[in-house]
């Protein structure tokens, strides 16, 4: 059946099968490739995606439920050319090792920060703790966060 | 002795060599989604493959029913064991010289074994045909435990294996025998324990795939494969099918987290290889989480028995370990050929005694094979677990401070290069001075103090203390191989005429960081500057041969061969720059990135001015251009260690324990990139934190797997890991070209001991001497009722 998403900006209509999972249409018939799977049981989050702006883990939703629905993945972080805070702020802090849990990583802290732009330690555990990410010990993806809020309340290109 | 001191890099923040923290250069399309990961390659007219697996632990196949799923709309073709066994590949070797069914024909020897592969228009459909299989089992007994595989009563469980007439897939030992009893006989006292190491699951968070591609005019083999090993898998491929290897090309692309899990050869892989092959189009292969935690190589599962022999002074005199291990259905470990319990006979850790003996063996059960190093350098995580748990006991019962005690075993710094009792040669240390710092970090002395007052007042505290010692970087050929491939590896180096420079390497990063500590490696030996150094891996068309990236061989081995090429062509780029200079190369002198006339530092050419030169005005009789390979066999392992310091708090009605702190201190040798290493160490930790605390994989009676998903199998999420604090110490490896020694592995080798000796020593009001991994609550409160009778 055919579904319109709006995907990073863009009105998109695909010819989907019902049983097919969002995160199955977004990497096969969108050919967004960022967004990953990592689990079968909704548990490790590399999925995650923001459904009208709320983190949502793709292989939760088939993706005829996304219909009429904006939907923003990694690939939309970037604006005119310049990384999202959130994408500077990883890659300062050294907030990703294999990348596979990046995307949903800087998804989840950005919505983060546009709620609590000075989340604490343990703020930022909390809104993470739906993703599992194997490389880090997340105390690098805590950081990042933070220091994205900072990017953020101070855009001025901040000094390494 | 090299005297490098990442303190004080030699190169400037802009040039990036050694001891900068230079921000990731791989990161850029990781950021922007635009990682390359095996499920994200699509080829044109690409099938879909799904493999049907085992509901039963161990069963006879009498006939498998492909009708069902062939009536399917969109599936193509059902391949069975016998399909394959027409192409003698209905078995595969594994990389302990074991063999492995690819699709099972006459048995199931482990639940979620492979049975039969479904191929289909797309992922679903493949499903769907996967569903409609039919097989007919007849269900056998079934080995749950080494213990119970090695009874009389024991169903054999290689049937398949000519001459296999029990369940024993190895014995092994190292050491002396009689001069060890001899110790234990004599001994003061002897400290025992026994311990199950569980069975856990590598579990990184891209699973296992492929996409096999084999173009049918021209024989040439395609794998995209999620691979640590791209080129021996190409030599294991070659092998195993018979292909001519020119036409096997293994293109490992990013790669999800490894941590020993994409070492081994999955059946799935060459099922798809040989589907492509048969179709002639191009089939993915990627298994579910599910599929990856029961069938993909596990780690560990080692039951160990320790008896630690010590003096009247406390000075331990001899160790004896008997280990039982758990191989599951066959043996698949991936380790070099001559060790057959991978190098666990480093046992005897930080500590300086005469005596040792280690005797092993390896049982059949009917689990999944693997036995991969996960995240460790052939089980020594094992072997530090075992030492780092009977020196605290030993401490408790010579009533010594286990801080104390260990100070007073120590190898001390003097006795390097060490011949350890079961034949490891230790490179260097200074194990006193990192435990020395973990000490002061920790303040030490105020938390025993601090213990004491809780005690008095009916709190439970703890402080644990592991001093551990690796041995990674395999290694010299003549001790080291996999499958008789010598475990060397390779850079080559190609300056480009504008000066930039591209590295391409036998090794292949999961996350590492390769991209960029490699480059800084040129970068301090060139003085080209790292961002203008391209590095290349994971393509067997266009890297040297190499071993590949586990057991922390990358900057031991490959990160040797790059600053050795990097140095012969800056042998060649002093000739180079003689002849622009007009001066003899011998009165040339070199700081990073250029040459000068000694003692007229105005007189100087620099690298890519060189670089020009050796394309555009090479002088007479000299070889144009600036590139070379090199391949390495390191002289001896190199030897990481550290001494970690864990403070827990633990509720003795609930039985459940809290990490305060925990302190780590880290000698990798010179550190190329301070940042990265952190990041190394965190990661360790967390995963040490993830044995001792909730990780494991355990099975019921009739070998059904518990923990097959992400909602059994626990791994610590941001929510439960502590946060970490970090100290280091800097002792070079003496025979590494830059010093370094590795750290992937540190951390996940050192730390699980430190935070259950932490449980252990807040255990001490009820005496507690051990609660095996993972210390749940439900372990400590049992352990406590026991104790309080």
């Amino acid at each position: 059946m055919e579904v319109t998403i709006t995907i990073n900006g863009t009105e998109r209509t695909v010819d989907i099968e019902p049983r097919w999972l969002l995160v199955d249409v977004i990497r096969d018939q969108l050919g967004l490739t960022g967004t990953h799977i990592g689990c079968d049981t909704t548990s490790c989050g590399v999925c995650t995606v923001l459904v009208d702006e709320t983190p949502v883990k793709s292989c939760t939703m088939f993706g005829v439920q996304a219909d009429d629905r904006d939907i923003t993945t990694v690939e939309g972080l970037k604006q005119g050319g310049e990384l999202h805070p959130i994408q500077a702020a990883f890659k300062e802090k050294h907030g990703l090792q294999c990348g596979f849990c990046t995307p949903a990583m800087m998804l989840v802290g950005k919505t983060l920060l546009e709620q609590n732009p000075t989340p604490s330690e343990e703020d930022v555990r909390w809104a993470i703790s739906g993703n599992l990410c194997r490389c880090t010990g997340y105390i690098n993806i805590v950081s990042s966060i933070q220091h994205a809020g900072e990017l953020m309340a101070n855009p001025a290109p901040a000094d390494a | 002795m090299t005297t490098l001191d990442h303190h004080h890099p030699k190169t400037s923040p802009e040039v990036g060599g050694i001891g900068h923290s230079v921000r990731r250069i791989e990161d850029a399309r990781f950021l922007e989604g635009r990682g390359n990961y095996v499920d994200d390659v699509v080829l044109p007219n690409m099938l879909h493959m799904v493999i049907v697996r085992s509901p039963w632990a161990h069963a006879k196949i009498n006939s498998i029913d492909t009708s069902g799923a062939e009536a399917i709309d969109g599936v193509v073709a059902v391949v069975t064991g016998e399909m394959l066994a027409g192409y003698n590949l209905a078995w595969m070797p594994t990389l302990s010289g074991d063999t492995q069914a690819v699709l099972a024909t006459d048995a199931v020897r482990f639940q979620g074994q492979e049975v039969a592969a479904v191929i289909a228009t797309d992922e679903y459909i493949a499903r769907d045909g996967a569903d409609a299989v039919i097989v007919d089992y007849d269900p056998l007994d079934v080995v749950t435990s080494p213990q119970q595989g090695l009874e009389e009563s024991a169903p054999l469980i290689r049937t398949d294996k000519e001459g296999q007439v029990d369940n024993v897939a190895y014995t092994w030992e190292s050491g002396e025998a009689a001069s060890t009893a001899e110790a234990l006989a004599n001994a003061h006292k002897v400290i025992e324990i026994e311990t199950h190491y569980p069975r856990s699951h590598p579990a990184p968070l891209e699973t296992c795939g492929c996409v096999a591609d084999v173009d049918s005019a021209t024989g040439q083999v395609t794998v995209y494969m999620t691979s640590q090993a791209p080129h021996a898998h190409r030599t294991v491929f070659a092998l195993v099918a018979g292909l001519p290897e020119q036409n096997i090309r293994i293109i490992s692309p990013d790669i999800g987290g490894g941590f020993g899990n994409k070492v081994p050869v999955y059946p799935g892989y060459v099922i798809a290889t040989a589907a492509s092959l048969v179709l002639g189009v191009p089939v993915k292969w990627v298994e579910t989480r599910s599929e990856n935690l029961i069938s993909t190589g596990f780690g560990r599962d080692y039951y160990m028995k320790g008896q630690l022999a010590v003096d009247e002074e406390g000075k331990i005199t001899a160790l004896k370990v008997d280990m039982l291990s758990d191989q599951g259905a066959f043996y698949a470990d991936a380790q070099p050929t001559k060790f057959k319990a991978g190098l666990f006979h480093i046992v005897t850790g930080s500590y300086d005694f005469p005596f040792a003996h280690v005797v092993t063996k390896g049982v059949y059960t009917n689990k999944a094979p693997g036995g991969v190093a996960y995240r460790c350098s052939f089980r020594v995580t094992e072997a530090s677990y075992l030492i780092e748990r009977l020196v605290q006991n030993a401490a408790y019962e010579l009533d010594m401070d286990p801080a104390e005690f260990r100070m007073k075993n120590f190898i001390k710094a003097d006795q390097f290069p060490y011949h350890s009792p079961t034949g490891f040669v230790y490179d260097s240390g200074d194990y006193e001075k990192a435990l020395r710092l973990a000490m002061d970090m920790a303040g030490y002395d105020d938390l025993r103090t601090e213990q004491a007052q809780a005690r008095e007042e009916g709190r439970l505290m703890g402080i644990g203390i592991a001093s551990f010692t690796e041995v990674v970087g395999a290694g010299n050929s003549k001790d080291y191989d996999i499958l008789g491939l010598k475990m060397f590896d390779s850079a080559e180096l190609r300056v480009h005429p504008t000066g930039k420079a591209i590295l391409k390497l036998g090794v292949k990063t999961q996350g590492q960081g390769h991209e960029t500590t490699f480059a800084q490696i040129v970068a301090e030996e060139l003085g080209i500057p790292a961002t203008d150094i391209k590095v290349v891996h994971g393509d067997t068309d266009n890297t040297p041969y190499g071993l590949g990236t586990y057991a922390s061989r990358s900057t031991p081995v490959a990160g040797a061969a790059t600053a050795v090429i990097a140095r012969k062509l800056r042998e060649k780029a002093k000739k180079i720059a003689g002849h622009l200079l007009e001066a003899s190369p011998e009165d040339l002198d070199w700081e990073p990135g250029k040459f000068f006339v000694r003692g007229s530092p105005e007189s100087s050419v620099s690298i890519q001015d060189i670089a020009f030169a050796a394309y555009t005005n090479h002088p007479d009789g000299m070889e144009a251009g600036l590139e070379g390979v090199h391949y390495y066999d390191p002289p001896n392992m190199t030897y990481p260690f550290g001494s970690y310091i864990v403070v827990v708090d633990l509720d003795p009605g609930t039985g459940v324990w809290k990490v305060r702190r925990m302190i780590a201190v880290d000698d990798c040798g010179v550190r190329i990139n301070p940042m990265i290493v952190d990041g190394q160490i965190h990661g360790g930790l967390t995963e040490g934190f993830a044995m001792s605390n909730m990780q494991f994989i355990t099975f019921d009676d009739a070998g059904n797997c518990i923990g097959s998903n992400f909602m059994d199998y626990l791994v610590p999420t941001a929510w439960e890991t502590p946060a970490f604090e970090l100290g280091e110490t800097v002792t070079p490896s003496p025979h590494h070209p830059i010093g370094a020694k590795g750290i992937g592995e540190s951390a996940t080798v050192g730390s699980p001991a430190a935070y259950v000796n932490a449980v252990i020593d807040a255990l001490q009001p009820y005496g507690v001497k051990n609660i095996d991994m993972p210390v749940l609550p439900d372990r400590v409160w049992e352990a406590i009722q026991d104790a309080s009778g």
